[in-house]
């Protein structure tokens, strides 16, 4: 028995042996030495361009096929499905009571039953669309990327498509997935864990953050602060984590200084704009990087900047990240994943492509507050990385809507009734 | 592989749904996603909590009697079809419908059909009357805290005074068609899709 198995076992241990010196010889010479350097193969252009036509098959196969089967293709609901003017309370509620008004003008109505009308249609409308809860969840997409997050059109429309997503399950799991395991294992030993990540493009490296400033940039995933590094050495803010983020969190902070804090301490406001305000007049620190919307939104937004890196009075450098959903979607949806389970989901995506601009540095005005210098400053993030300007707070991803809101709508409202009896008894 | 619903709408279902409110298949299959969206317990119907926490709907004064109007007496869950058949009296009205088969049974986005959708609004206790009360009460959700009590009253009696002709102080519903009757309902009352 002994001599059956040895010479078989040995086979085996040289084969293995073999082929791990080759699988980390070419890890080394293809990826981390090339990135060490800052050199580039093309393989990374390469690469993305076949992906694209892939996609592009894909999709003209599944149009095909639903053609063929009489199927109306789904379309993605994240595209607005109603039409929806922009009209205030006052004046709809005006033009339903000119239009059912059989009355004098002067004797203007204070209520009318018809009133309802406005309430009535406005939360329909917001329940068959509205801004805000499709930002939580990940971007639906178009095209079929062969990824899970693929909309409802793939039934089973052709043996090549399926053959194809096959495929793309077996490269994906079964070489992408550990060539970045390997990455990550030697990366966190070092301090830094990449993805594949594709493609960085960064523009107007003029404008790149300096000491004493504050970096503000829109917040999708943790490989924001991934990229931003990679690019530049920032001083971290941010909330203590527990797990994995924790452990580098804490080795990161001996190497130079962060802010972590606990978000009880976020609480106590003055506690946050003094450390803040310490760091950055001290010239020799590391520009503080903060995402001021508080929580990871879907990367088709920006939604609504906290107003306490405003308030320090430094100078602010706003930076606009842009994820390119084909090829991967790097939304951490952090109510619904945990860390490890998005960490596979990027790992094993095609490539993670994402576009960085840094726009020309920004202080507060004269006489503009806190509020409306971080409005100003979301504006220009939307306007350049492609994503809607959004009012609403981030924190509605788990927390409920402010009661404020609703009695700003009602006191709107009461103006309505109310002021014209005002106007009636002066007259 | 698919990333929001366990299940997809059969194509039956799809047909019964376009016969019953007169939404096109494509309309149908988004409002689908929408739904789905919505319905974060996935288990394939949606709960007071789940309208709750749409949070353009929860700063409507009126949100909470609106999301009622969805549910069914006594019921807390509403299912898809449910759901389509609410949404559907907000459906325009086209003029070739008019002219249809006049013996068929009236569609869910008639004039009157939008009507009764917002006599409900008022009308809290189902008894198909509005009466003082609950006109009080659905005035103080629209103005909040803004307007007294005294002022608040007067304007309900003046409103049921020019509504009510059968002299038993509450509204009816054909008081209340009467009282609407030069309003463009079809136009108010109804959200325009944009495929």
């Amino acid at each position: 028995m002994e001599l059956f198995f040895n010479p078989f076992d040995n086979l085996v241990c040289i084969l293995l042996g073999i082929s791990f010196t080759v699988w980390f010889t070419l890890l080394l010479v293809f990826i981390i030495v090339p990135a060490i350097f800052g050199v580039s193969f093309g393989i990374r252009r390469l690469y993305m361009k076949t992906l694209l036509k892939i996609f592009e098959w894909a999709t003209l196969r599944i149009e095909r096929g639903a053609k063929e089967k009489n199927h109306l293709l789904y379309k993605p609901y994240s595209n607005a499905i109603i039409a929806r003017e922009p009209t205030s309370l006052e004046e709809e509620i005006k033009e339903i009571r000119r239009s059912g008004s059989n009355k004098d003008l002067d004797a203007a109505p204070e209520f009318e039953m018809s009133d309802i009308f406005y309430f009535a249609r406005r939360g329909v409308e917001s329940i068959m669309d509205d801004e805000v809860t499709k930002r939580f969840s990940a971007e639906e997409l178009e095209s079929w990327n062969l990824l899970t997050r693929s909309n409802y059109n793939f039934h089973y429309i052709s043996l090549r498509l399926t053959v194809l997503w096959g495929l793309g399950l077996l490269i994906r799991y079964g070489f992408l997935l550990p060539l970045r395991v390997t990455l990550a294992f030697t990366g966190v030993g070092l301090l830094v864990f990449l993805t594949s990540v594709v493609g960085l493009l960064p523009n107007g490296s003029e404008n790149k953050p300096k000491n004493g400033g504050i970096c503000v940039a829109n917040h999708t995933s943790p490989i924001d602060v991934i990229i931003l590094a990679s690019d530049g050495c920032y001083a971290m803010v941010g909330q203590i984590h527990g797990g994995l983020m924790g452990v580098i969190q804490r080795s990161m902070v001996k190497a130079c200084p962060h802010v972590w804090f606990e978000r009880s301490e976020v609480k106590d406001r003055h506690l946050v704009a003094k450390r803040l305000s310490d760091h950055v007049e001290d010239k020799s620190k590391l520009p503080i990087l903060i995402f001021p919307e508080g929580t990871c939104i879907n990367n088709t937004s920006v939604m609504m900047f906290k107003k306490g890196s405003f308030e320090i009075g430094a100078t602010v450098y706003p930076v606009a990240i842009k994820y390119d959903p084909r090829f991967g979607d790097a939304f951490w949806n952090s109510s619904k994943f945990g860390m490890v389970n998005y960490l596979l989901r990027m790992m094993s995506s095609w490539a993670i492509v994402c576009s960085v601009w840094y726009l020309p540095p920004m202080s507060r005005e004269e006489g503009e507050d806190a509020v409306q210098f971080a409005n100003r400053v979301k504006a220009a993030i939307a306007r350049q990385g492609g994503l809607v300007d959004l009012l609403w707070d981030g924190g509605l991803k788990r927390g409920k809507v402010k009661d404020t809101f609703k009695e700003e709508q009602q006191k709107l409202y009461s103006k309505m009734l109310v002021g014209t009896q005002e106007d009636r008894s002066r007259s | 592989m698919g990333s929001r619903a366990s299940t997809l709408l059969r194509e039956e279902e799809i047909e019964e749904i376009k016969k019953e409110t007169g939404f096109s298949h494509s309309q149908i299959t988004r409002l689908y996603s929408r739904f789905t969206s919505l319905d974060k317990g996935e288990n394939g119907t949606l709960s007071r909590e789940d309208f709750q926490r749409i949070p353009e709907l929860a700063i409507n004064p009126l949100g909470d009697r609106i999301i009622n109007a969805f549910f069914p007496e006594g019921e807390d869950q509403v299912n898809f079809r449910g759901f389509m058949r609410t949404l559907a009296h907000f459906r325009p009205i086209e003029d070739n419908e008019k002219s249809k088969n006049p013996t068929a049974s009236e569609p869910l986005n008639s004039r009157t059909n939008k009507l009764l959708f917002a006599f409900r609004l008022y009308d809290l206790d189902r008894d198909d009357k509005i009466s003082r009360d609950e006109l009080l009460q659905v005035l103080r959700m629209m103005v909040g805290v803004n307007i007294s009590d005294e002022q608040l009253g007067s304007i309900a009696d003046r409103t049921i005074q020019e509504a009510d002709t059968n002299g038993d102080n509450s509204i009816s519903f054909n008081e209340f068609i009467k009282v609407l009757e030069k309003v463009d309902v079809e136009q108010k009352m109804s959200i325009r899709f944009l495929h």
